[in-house]
């Protein structure tokens, strides 16, 4: 069925009776091409992807809860290509061009608002430092600008720009950065996926992963044994547990990263504002929330839920930065576990055992990655070459030292991001 | 309305107050939404998307409708529980989220539309054309949406931070709280009863029951005075739990009362931090509505909230009501009223068994299928196993069950326990450790049930805290059995409500279960059941209820949704209190802070640090007038700097030197006492973490300095590699950088100035560069450096902190005289770069010992931290980026830090990047600009030229590659 | 959050320093699949684990904390100057 206002116009006029399922519940079969575990954004682009642009449709998802219940059903939803070190910066811009056509191309509305980011400084320093990540951008294809104090105080006049600890210098705006409605975008490529005849099973969790002779051959689950050509491993806040299953041990460590949303509000915050010194970034929904976050807690957990240490400092941060949000009431927080790698990007990249693909390691940025991530995940699993936008994310990264990606600088090494 | 002689109010204490505009009267002790109630007020609020008339249906924080803003300007405050709130004099509230007014709001008209605005309808239409969403439809969505609106002011500072520990946390002050509380505290335990209502009674309040004998409020208000009296309880109204997290640690939000926050000064609340060894979680219940046509009308409410109107505020909400229920507070809602000479028209009771004795008009069997009203009720449709029956009524008492406040049990992640005999959700046993649920949190709905159960786990805490349980015996009360059949939904047509605040309704949830929207997540976050400010307190039972029957299964196979903290919403201003302006980071202040000031330099922030940017003088008027004099000065005369910021550590122990050999890529135990090294520091992943000298005091003493930014980490890293990589090494060490202040006193006079103020004055041949040993100044034992950043023959002064402001002004009065003078971090910053030294612009985290030139500091014939990951092929690859110095030789004689190079005619594309600039200045020495750089192969291109492009701020020129060193490359000054 | 340290006793969470799982440091200084596991490679269990912490705003210490990262249970504390990584 094609979505689109007619439709809904009609529908309403006819008791809203045909709208029909937005994906087919498939049964697992016993074989597949390309097996792809986790249905979270990832998987299911991934999926959509290996459909619409390979022509690879006996695929099957397997997801061991409910369709994008992982962290693209629980992040803040922020979608940006700011990133200035070679291998993430090509990857994100690409990412943020699939973003820019996908609703036509999933005939899903995810709400994409380009509405624009502003990453804040607060020294001659971290001027310098945007300026490198602005221009790399720039040289990237992708916009950014460097915005003053008075350009600061026309767009964003609720900071506080006179008694702040750190005092504002300026800030870095991408213009094409924005938000998403997260669940939409699970759904729209749950959809569009199913729709091409890839099988999307829920509640099938993957208990095993059979490897003969240095090749995949399937997968144990919950529901049976599923053989497999191909098997993606797409299962990012718990890719050390599946990795296990192949006899692997991940660069990887789970972290929680709370986030928070207040009660609706009329419209105040138009843009998406980052805080650095404070570890702080916010937006406002379409509905009326804040919805903000901040640092990790900052210790291994997979609790999916956080401690007070950190949401206090969230709110300081928030305070000292914009004061006018006090009165407003945080309503629910939430936490997600995060997959974070040793120099805080990802891994795109065969598991060396035939047959076995890995996508993994996130960290705290995954949700504006999907579309790419899935792109390129795509086009490893049914080329086996790695996709031109994600050439650096290869897992020997750490064990050669070439091409680390530590965007922070503070080190390529665990926990320190 | 009123009721004459009821209620808990202060009738001799009117209290004036305003509701959109219009002036009220009510008593004290009235809330809000009991005084609008008792001035007849029903409609209060819209709805979030349909923008339907609501009124009050609760008399709670759960409470879904009756939002209110109160305040102006700063004070604004959206979103107000008219329920929670207090009503005192001068309360001005008004209705939200409606345009013009309440009465004729124009998005009303959503209403009409409802056909096309089901669970969903965004995400199938706005795609077309591609720009309108952000130009055009989502500008009208945000409109829309959202509820009450924040004032754009910045919000005042008004509340506070707070700790408490306990031996035990009581939540909920009612009959199963006031019990626990009672039976711990007896015992000696150090008690915390926290409530969320500005009195303890929980449900008491609300009854008319007795219990042991006496009207419950006498016997509440008897044991809070006995709990109130005893040293070990801290009995806390107002406090409301909002979460529960690790070790028995949990969040609080307490109010104060409005009399008490308006005084000057005052905060409105804290936020405290509660540490409890045990927790009893007596928070009560909730009831719960049932979705039937029209059930949002205000009129509307829940049978236990007419009651509580009834008996705590003395407030009819009605003059003719209709109970409706599928349990017994039906039947004690109308007794109550019946008892209060308030009309009752009609008890409706789903349950065909039902037996009634009160004289009403009653209904078994029967269910409200339909309401009739404009802004609120005015006639209640039923039917009965005889056909539809209308009813005329202004109030609609409804109760579909309880629902134990569960919340608090399930904050670490466990799910409720469905009770199919009470219909209920229950906490699940042991999922929050050292918490257990009593009285109706724990499913025990009768007031003898709550006290037996909260006396109970009273003592089972007394017991597990190894106290001695004392006698209590539990008084006597109302014991009658829970009995509720099941009633979820009354089928019809018409729209029935669940989540009343997001306007979400029956067939939403059918919706979303027909488009595969089945999981009970899938179906919260399709329809936005649940995540309104009530986050589904009155609605979610209900939702999954209708959601296990549209998808086939039962309620326990559906599954709730998660339960998060907060459990009501806490003001950012609470939970960040005292971080407003400079309260966010602690400030650290140099010894020579007060005297910079007074110069008139302007302090910036240096991580916690301020230090000063530069010293004007007279007609100066440009900061590069100051700075480039200050440059001059410390080549031609002397400078003065302080340097305290760097960080210093004390590190001592037979086994210090072979310490420094491992923590350092350069040896350091062959350094002779008396004597300076500068080292080079890696992470074990090999990248450069800090640098910095070090100083051999003695043998076994070395004192290290580090830059201001990574003083914190490399301390934390001493200690881990002393304790967890060496812990068999005998040293120790300790920051000092607090303890002593450090002056860097640079320029070819340095020594004379010095001469001028040390007891035994110095040389060259006594103290060569790179020495170091104890001085006096003044009497004062001090420590002296040959050191320089400044590339000039140069020291630093060292003295105990409290004498750095004496010896600071001393310095600078003597530089002074001499044609000298303090200089700051501008001045700094040129010295620096024309020298070719590093900072963190440089080691920023992402370079190695190789890419700024000093792989030959990494010693091959030791260990240290970082060598094996310094000698992976990718981080000594010669195509790295690597450090040179820069000028510009084109048109634009500008060097801008972060500015992109690239090959003179190559496309400035990402593939081509060579590299970035990362420092940059005037040097007045030089007499042109010169910088820093990462260049891919750079000290291989040294003459080379290259173009660097700044995209942001449309600069661009060419640049020849340089030395790192660009003044002074011999050295010869340093030793002069 | 909160963590007994052996020397100051239960403190919360905030006078702690994180520093990632106990792994034993190889010995040499050639770079080889041992280092590469020690800096990269981890078990990551969800459930019980070793990590290491610094009471960093208190003693000073650095403790091997033995815990569960589902439930966040704290299981022992102990120095890691006894313990060893």
């Amino acid at each position: 069925m094609r979505f689109s206002g007619l439709r809904v116009l009609k529908e309403g006029l006819t008791g809203n009776t045909g709208w029909q399922a937005h994906w087919r519940d498939a049964a697992p079969k016993s074989d597949y091409d390309v097996v792809i575990i986790g249905g979270g954004g990832h998987g299911l682009s991934t999926a959509y992807y290996l459909a619409r642009d390979h022509g690879i449709t006996n695929v099957a998802v397997l997801e061991k809860g409910y369709l994008g219940g992982g962290n693209v059903g629980r992040n803040t939803t922020i979608v940006r290509a700011n990133y200035f070190l070679p291998g993430n910066s090509e990857f994100y811009s690409h990412s943020l061009k699939l973003w820019e056509g996908l609703e036509e191309d999933l005939n899903y509305n995810v709400m994409h608002s380009q509405r624009g980011q502003i990453v804040l400084f607060h020294s001659d320093g971290q001027r310098d430092a945007a300026a490198r990540r602005g221009n790399a951008m720039r040289n990237q294809g992708d916009d950014a600008e460097l915005l003053s104090v008075a350009e600061l105080k026309r767009m964003v006049p609720y900071l506080d720009y006179e008694q702040a600890r750190f005092p504002i210098y300026g800030g870095l705006l991408q213009r094409r950065a924005g938000t998403a409605r997260h669940d939409a975008v699970a759904w729209g490529y749950a959809r569009g996926a199913s729709d091409r005849g890839v099988d999307l099973i829920q509640n099938c969790e993957v208990t095993g992963i059979d490897i003969e002779n240095g090749r995949v051959r399937g997968v144990q689950t919950t529901r049976g044994a599923i053989r497999a050509r191909k098997l993606a491993v797409v299962v990012a806040g718990r890719s050390s547990q599946v990795a296990a299953m192949a006899g692997m041990r991940l660069p990887i460590e789970s972290h929680v990263l709370q986030a928070f949303v207040t009660e609706g509000l009329k419209p105040c915050i138009d843009h998406v504002i980052s805080f650095g010194m404070g570890h702080f970034y916010i937006s406002q929904s379409d509905k009326g929330g804040l919805v903000f976050g901040g640092d990790l807690d900052m210790y291994a957990s997979y609790a999916a839920r956080g401690n007070l240490p950190l949401a206090e400092h969230v709110m300081e941060a928030g305070m000292t930065l914009m004061p006018m949000i006090g009165n407003a009431r945080v309503l629910r927080s939430w936490g997600g576990i995060m997959d974070m790698s040793p120099d805080g990007s990802p891994v795109i990249d065969h598991a060396g055992i035939d047959g076995l693909y890995l996508n993994c390691g996130w960290c705290y940025g995954g949700f504006k990655a999907v579309p790419g991530s899935g792109n390129a995940m795509a086009h490893l699993i049914a080329t086996d070459r790695l996709h031109p936008a994600a050439t650096g994310f290869r897992l020997d990264r750490f064990r050669t030292g070439r091409g680390l990606m530590d965007e922070e600088g503070t080190g390529a090494q665990h926990n320190l991001h | 309305m009123r009721v004459a002689g009821k209620g808990l109010i202060d009738r001799a204490c009117p209290v004036a107050f305003h509701f959109d505009g219009r002036a009220y009267e009510g008593f004290a002790g009235d809330t809000l939404a009991s005084a609008l109630l008792a001035n007849g007020v029903r409609m209060v609020a819209r709805s979030f998307k349909y923008h339907r008339p609501r009124g009050v249906m609760t008399a709670g924080s759960e409470e879904p409708n009756a939002l209110v803003t109160l305040g102006l300007g700063a004070a604004q405050e959206p979103n107000l529980r008219a329920t929670t709130v207090e009503l005192h004099e001068g309360l001005w509230a008004r209705s939200q989220n409606r345009w013009p007014t309440l009465g004729f709001d124009l998005l009303a008209a959503n209403d009409l539309l409802a056909p096309f605005l089901g669970a969903g309808f965004y995400y199938k239409t706005f795609m077309w054309p591609r720009a309108f969403w952000e130009r055009v439809y989502e500008p009208v969505i945000r409109r829309a949406a959202g509820l009450g609106a924040l004032s754009g002011e910045a919000a005042q500072d008004r509340y506070e931070r707070a700790f408490a520990h306990c031996d035990l946390l009581v939540i909920g002050g009612g009959p199963a709280g006031l019990m626990a509380a009672r039976a711990a505290a007896e015992a000696g335990a150090d008690v915390i009863l926290a409530e969320e209502d500005m009195r303890l009674g929980g449900r008491l309040l609300a009854e008319s029951e007795e219990v042991g004998g006496v009207p419950a409020v006498e016997w509440v208000a008897e044991i809070a005075s006995e709990l109130a009296a005893m040293p070990n309880v801290r009995i806390m109204t107002r406090m409301a739990v909002t979460g529960a997290y690790d070790q028995g640690t949990y969040g609080a939000l307490e109010r104060l009362a409005p009399d008490v926050a308006d005084r000057a000064h005052a905060p409105k609340g804290a936020f405290w931090r509660i540490v409890a060894r045990r927790t009893v979680l007596a928070a009560g219940a909730l009831e719960r509505p049932v979705a039937f046509a029209g059930n949002d009308r205000p009129g509307v409410m829940m049978a236990g909230a007419v009651r509580a109107y009834l008996n705590r505020w003395g407030v009819a909400p009605g003059q003719s009501t209709v109970v409706f229920g599928n349990n017994d507070s039906a039947h004690r809602t109308v007794a109550d009223l019946q008892k209060a000479g308030v009309h009752v028209a009609a008890l409706v009771d789903s349950r065909h068994y039902a037996r009634c004795d009160l004289d009403v008009a009653f209904y078994a069997g029967a269910q409200v299928c339909g309401t009739a009203g404009r802004r609120g009720l005015e006639a209640v449709t039923i039917a009965t196993t005889k056909g539809e029956e209308r009813i005329a009524a202004d109030c609609l008492a409804v109760s579909g069950g309880w629902n134990p406040s569960v919340h608090l049990a399930c904050h670490m992640g466990a799910r409720p326990v469905w009770d199919a005999d009470r219909l209920a959700f229950l906490p699940p046993e042991g999922a929050v450790p050292g918490q257990r649920a009593a009285g109706a949190a724990a499913g025990e709905f009768s007031t003898r049930a709550c006290l037996e159960s909260g006396l109970a786990e009273g003592l089972r805490v007394v017991a597990e805290l190894g106290l001695k349980a004392p006698e209590i015996s539990v008084p006597s009360a109302g014991d009658a059995a829970y009995d509720i059949f099941p009633l979820w939904q009354v089928p019809g047509k018409g729209r029935a409500w669940l989540d009343f605040q997001n306007d979400v309704t029956v067939k939403d949830v059918q919706l979303s279960a027909r488009e595969n929207f089945r999981s009970v997540e899938h179906m919260k976050r399709y329809t936005t059941q649940g995540m309104a400010p009530d986050q589904g307190k009155n609605s979610n039972v209900n939702a999954l209820a209708v959601l296990a029957d549209a998808t086939g299964r039962g309620i326990p196979e559906t599954g709730t949704t998660t339960f998060r903290p907060p459990y009501v919403p806490v003001p950012i201003a609470a939970m960040g209190a005292g971080a407003i302006g400079k309260g966010f980071a602690p400030e650290r202040l140099t010894t020579s802070h007060d005297e910079s000031v007074v110069r008139g330099a302007p302090m910036i922030e240096a991580g916690l640090w301020y230090r000063p940017s530069y010293f004007p003088r007279k007609g100066e008027s440009h900061w590069r007038q100051s700075c480039d004099r200050e440059v001059t000065m410390v080549r031609g005369c002397v400078g003065v700097c302080d340097v305290s910021t760097l960080g210093k550590i004390d590190i001592q122990g037979p086994d210090a030197a072979r310490f420094l050999d491992f923590v350092y890529t350069n040896m350091f135990s062959t350094l002779r006492e008396g004597r300076v090294r500068y080292g080079l520091m890696l992470r074990e992943d090999g990248h450069v973490m800090d640098d910095g000298t070090c100083a051999r005091l003695g043998e076994r003493h070395y004192l290290m300095t580090t830059t201001t930014a990574a003083a914190g980490q490399v301390m934390r890293h001493l200690e881990f590699v002393a304790q967890v990589l060496r812990p068999g090494w005998d040293v120790r060490m300790v920051s000092v950088t607090e303890q002593w202040a450090q002056f860097a006193v640079a320029g070819p006079q340095a020594r004379d100035l010095l001469n001028g103020l040390l007891d035994a004055p110095i040389d060259d041949a006594g103290f060569p560069f790179m020495a170091c040993g104890p001085v006096r100044v003044g009497g004062v034992a001090g420590r002296l450096f040959r050191i320089s950043f400044s590339g000039e023959h140069a020291y630093e002064i060292a003295v105990p902190a409290r004498y750095g402001a004496a010896l600071f002004r001393e310095l600078v009065a003597r530089a002074e005289a001499m044609g000298g003078g303090a200089y700051g971090m501008e001045a700094l910053n040129v010295l620096r770069i024309e020298k070719g030294f590093i900072t963190h612009a440089e080691i920023h985290g992402r370079v190695t010992a190789y890419d700024i030139g000093m792989q030959g500091m990494m010693s091959a014939k030791k260990d240290f931290v970082g060598k094996p990951a310094a000698s992976r092929v990718g981080l000594m690859d010669p195509e790295r980026e690597r450090l040179v110095g820069l000028k510009p030789v084109g048109a634009v004689k500008e060097l801008l830090p972060g500015a992109h190079l690239f090959d003179e005619s190559a496309e400035t594309v990402s593939a081509n990047d060579q590299g970035y600039i990362t420092s940059a200045c005037y040097s007045p020495t030089l007499g042109h600009v010169i910088g820093q750089a990462f260049l891919r192969r750079g000290p291989e291109r040294i003459g080379e030229r290259v173009r660097m492009v700044d995209h942001l701020r449309g600069t661009e020129t060419l640049c020849e590659v340089t030395g790192v060193v660009q003044y002074d490359a011999d050295g010869g000054r340093l030793r002069g | 959050m909160r963590l007994g340290c052996p020397v100051c006793g239960e403190r919360d969470r905030r006078e702690f320093y994180y520093q990632g799982a106990a792994v034993a440091r190889p010995e040499g200084d050639a770079w080889g699949l041992d280092w590469d596991d020690y800096l990269h490679n981890r078990d990551n269990p969800a459930g019980v684990t070793r990590d290491l912490w610094q009471h960093e705003q208190g003693c000073g210490a650095w403790l091997i904390v033995t815990r569960d990262t589902v439930s966040h249970e704290v299981l022992d504390v102990a120095l890691a100057a006894e313990a060893g990584a």
